[in-house]
């Protein structure tokens, strides 16, 4: 009776699967390898394989200086939001009770949190034009600052938990300040990395509106906005857009199949802090 | 004995002190700037002059505002009830004995990795060519014209935002559900609880942490609803499925309403706040009832 009950759901929950999620995906990929001609019945398959969808978006969408910005943005931002972001918390977290001024500037970036990014949207884009910050370096920049009060957040609860005897185990040893951090705790710290270092990822490769505002030049921007090209045009040539928009999903993809426990528990992990 | 106090080495308010100039530098002052200019008449160039209020009173004046603020309010209740709880029974079902069940938790997490600009983009094509395609090969009127062309384009949306933000609020709760000692249920099941009552007496409850989680995070990031409607409707047709977020967007650039829309979000910070605020205070209690 349990088990033809547990079967029941594993059904359901596979076809609604395969119908919901994995049908439209399916679908995508069809369209992208199919011809134009060839286009009466979606989702019957191809009659011929046509690769050359995936050339012409590539050359369409100047793939790979798109590719390359939006790689760049994603990686640097990865690379200095770990070690700046890390480190901040940590030196809030050990000195609150210390100083005053770390416990003002725990509250103060918390509170950040509070600010959605379609409220400073508009004057972010003329403090961005004073400082030129309206191309992939600046953009990184503001990146791993506007990172800050969350992941300040999902560290400092993650330093907390590190007794405070391993720092001064270190510091009986002779280390200084930098050298506790970066050879004792940030090791220690290696789950909550890789929490932060997974949300960072997605909202980077993912986001549309901050280089929707700031990157109007051409040359600046990401793949995200690259797929408008297939939007603005009178006719749409589907099966070029959907061969771009795998060649965007893919590396994603690719990364979701290998890393799918740490992703989920990352996000998990980040959420109910 | 008093403790020493011990100094506090420089390189920490280094640290510290750089990150929070150049937060200050580029989020606070735009904030600030943001708010300042709500009071003037600024255009986003040239020379401007105070207006007091006056921008925040045309709000309740103009037509094309309340309508947004209107559909942001439909569309963040609808999206918020719903996908919290599709997300709760997925999570539910999820968390039973099944088969390839990993497998299956990775097939209804997959949404949340893809951009919800692409997922627009796909779901266009399917609402304005498959989907009434389908309708007239079956003769079915309803479904033969394109959904996002219509006065329901709302429902397009919402059906997308579904679609990708499950994903999400699915995952909390399975999480929230895997927490629950098995031990409880092994009671409850003494007692003679079964089915529904189980849920709604233990399960749910037992949740309740989760399903905070979820519905301010929901809630919040329904409000300031942009990429999708940009990439599905552009807020059209006409402005019917213009959100404030995207109102601003569109306005405060390419309008000549710069100080006006600045105004407009910061009336939206306002609620989104109030919202949150409200939600804790509302499920926090409860939270503790039954705890």
């Amino acid at each position: 009776m349990k088990k033809r009950y547990n079967d029941i759901i594993t059904a359901l929950l596979l076809v609604g699967a395969a119908l919901f999620i994995l049908l439209p995906l399916y679908m995508t990929i069809l369209i992208a390898i199919k011809d134009p001609s060839d286009m009466n019945q979606v989702l019957s398959f191809p009659k011929l394989l046509r690769l050359e969808n995936f050339a012409d978006a590539w050359r369409m969408t100047k793939f790979p200086r798109k590719f390359f910005n939006t790689a760049f943005i994603t990686v640097v931002n990865l690379g200095f939001t770990i070690i700046t972001n890390s480190f901040v918390a940590y030196a809030i977290t050990r000195n609150r009770k210390k100083s005053k001024f770390f416990g003002i500037m725990y509250y103060y970036f918390i509170s950040a949190m509070f600010i959605p990014f379609c409220v400073i949207m508009l004057p972010l884009v003329v403090q961005a034009n004073i400082f030129h910050l309206d191309n992939v370096m600046g953009i990184t920049f503001l990146y791993v600052i506007f990172g800050l009060p969350m992941n300040t957040f999902i560290y400092s609860g993650a330093v907390k938990s590190i007794p405070i005897a391993l720092d001064e185990a270190a510091k009986i040893d002779g280390a200084n300040p930098l050298q506790i951090f970066w050879s004792v705790i940030f090791p220690v710290l290696k789950p909550t990395t890789a929490t932060v270092a997974i949300l960072s990822f997605m909202w980077t490769w993912n986001d549309f509106t901050m280089p929707l505002v700031l990157l109007s030049d051409e040359t600046q921007q990401t793949l995200q906005l690259a797929q408008y090209v297939f939007k603005s045009q009178f006719s749409v040539n589907y099966n070029l857009a959907f061969a771009s928009y795998v060649m965007v999903i893919l590396p994603i993809l690719v990364i979701y199949i290998f890393c799918q426990k740490w992703i989920m528990s990352g996000v998990v992990a980040g959420a109910v802090k | 004995m008093k403790k020493k106090k011990r100094g506090v080495e420089p390189i920490y308010y280094a640290g510290v002190g750089i990150m929070g100039v150049l937060f200050f530098l580029f989020h606070t002052i735009s904030f600030l700037k943001g708010v300042f200019y709500s009071f003037t008449d600024w255009k986003g160039y040239g020379d401007w002059n105070f207006v007091g209020l006056r921008n925040y009173l045309q709000i309740f004046k103009d037509t094309d505002t309340i309508s947004a603020y209107l559909f942001t309010f439909k569309f963040a209740i609808i999206c918020t009830i719903l996908v919290n709880i599709i997300s709760l029974i997925l999570a539910c079902a999820l968390n039973s004995n099944i088969r390839f069940k990993n497998f299956v938790k990775g097939v209804y997490f997959l949404p949340y990795m893809l951009g919800s600009v692409i997922v627009g983009f796909i779901f266009n094509f399917i609402f304005a060519n498959l989907i009434p395609a389908v309708g007239q090969h079956l003769g079915i009127d309803a479904l033969s014209t394109n959904l996002l062309g219509t006065t329901s384009a709302i429902w397009g949306i919402i059906f997308v935002t579904i679609w990708s933000g499950c994903a999400f609020n699915t995952l909390i709760y399975l999480s929230g559900l895997q927490s629950i000692d098995t031990d409880v249920y092994e009671a409850a099941a003494l007692d003679g609880a079964k089915g529904l009552r189980k849920f709604t007496r233990i399960t749910f409850p037992l949740l309740a942490p989760s399903f905070t989680i979820n519905m301010v995070l929901a809630a919040k990031g329904y409000l300031m609803v942009y990429d999708q409607i940009m990439a599905m409707t552009d807020g059209g047709p006409g402005i019917s499925t213009t959100s404030i977020a995207v109102l601003i967007y569109k306005k405060g650039f390419g309008g000549g309403q710069f100080s006006y829309q600045m105004a407009n979000a910061v009336v939206l910070f306002i609620v989104v706040v109030a919202v949150s605020v409200f939600q804790l205070r509302v499920l926090e209690k409860r939270e503790e009832k039954i705890g």
